[in-house]
């Protein structure tokens, strides 16, 4: 473990089912770090296929993946800066959103 | 995957009752090595607030909500289902660029003039370029009786 952070909070992470096929079955994860983002970084580079499937080319979360801190998305506090306390939790949640006859097949 | 009649009967029967909208929900169950075993179809409202004909949503708070349901049950949510009112039920284009995580159920109902028809399951590929097809397993309605 790193000795770098200036914390060493440890904060759960829930892991949605399809994940976990990245996180060797785990249904949770402990990570360090002080902050929402760094605790990304650490789960990421724990489980480095987990990046891909939720940031997107651009470096930035894909559009469907909500990060929430115990039950508040974190967009709609400090986003990556979200300070970590000694009891919080962190869920990955995805949006869902499809549907059947396309735009532009409406648009022609 | 691998689910039970009175599952899909369960999808069926929302989709004709929110018809012409679509109706959209979570499949719940465990996922295992052979495939999802799909226990029970959980309804949630589709909270689109237009075009609900042809668009679906599901927010993250009832992702919340089902998945902590789904846990006290010793369940998993392991995808979601959705119905296409006079739509084949294959994915559009919009449900690959809007698709979640590879690794879920996506079930798919068409509704033909408010009758429920043809019921697929997909896979979104893990480089989410196509969804493929998902053979869907029946098991027995029930044990046999002794």
């Amino acid at each position: 473990m790193s000795t770098n952070h200036q914390t060493h909070t440890l904060t759960d992470i829930l892991i949605p089912t399809p994940l976990r096929a990245y996180t060797g079955g785990q249904a949770v994860v402990a990570v360090e770090g002080a902050t929402v983002g760094q605790a990304l970084d650490h789960l990421t580079a724990r489980f480095p296929v987990l990046r891909k499937h939720l940031f997107g080319d651009d470096g930035n979360l894909r559009a469907f993946v909500n990060i929430y801190l115990n039950d508040e998305d974190i967009r709609y506090l400090q986003r990556d800066e979200t300070p970590l306390g000694a009891e919080d939790r962190l869920s990955i949640v995805p949006s869902i959103a499809g549907g059947g006859a396309d735009v532009r097949a409406f648009a022609c | 995957m691998h689910t039970l009649p009175d599952v899909l009967d369960a999808v069926r029967a929302h989709a004709r009752a929110t018809y012409p909208e679509e109706c959209c929900g979570f499949l719940l169950g465990r996922a295992e090595a052979g495939g999802h075993h799909v226990v029970a179809a959980r309804r949630v409202e589709n909270r689109r607030a237009e075009n609900r004909e042809r668009r679906y949503r599901i927010t993250p708070q009832d992702y919340r909500a089902a998945d902590a349901d789904a846990r006290a049950r010793g369940l998993d949510i392991v995808g979601f289902y959705h119905s296409h009112p006079d739509h084949p039920a294959r994915p559009s284009a919009t449900d690959l660029a809007e698709a979640s995580f590879p690794g879920y159920t996506y079930v798919i109902v068409s509704v033909e003039g408010g009758e429920p028809a043809a019921l697929t399951a997909w896979s979104l590929a893990p480089d989410r370029s196509r969804f493929d097809a998902e053979p869907i397993d029946l098991l027995p309605a029930t044990l046999p009786t002794p």
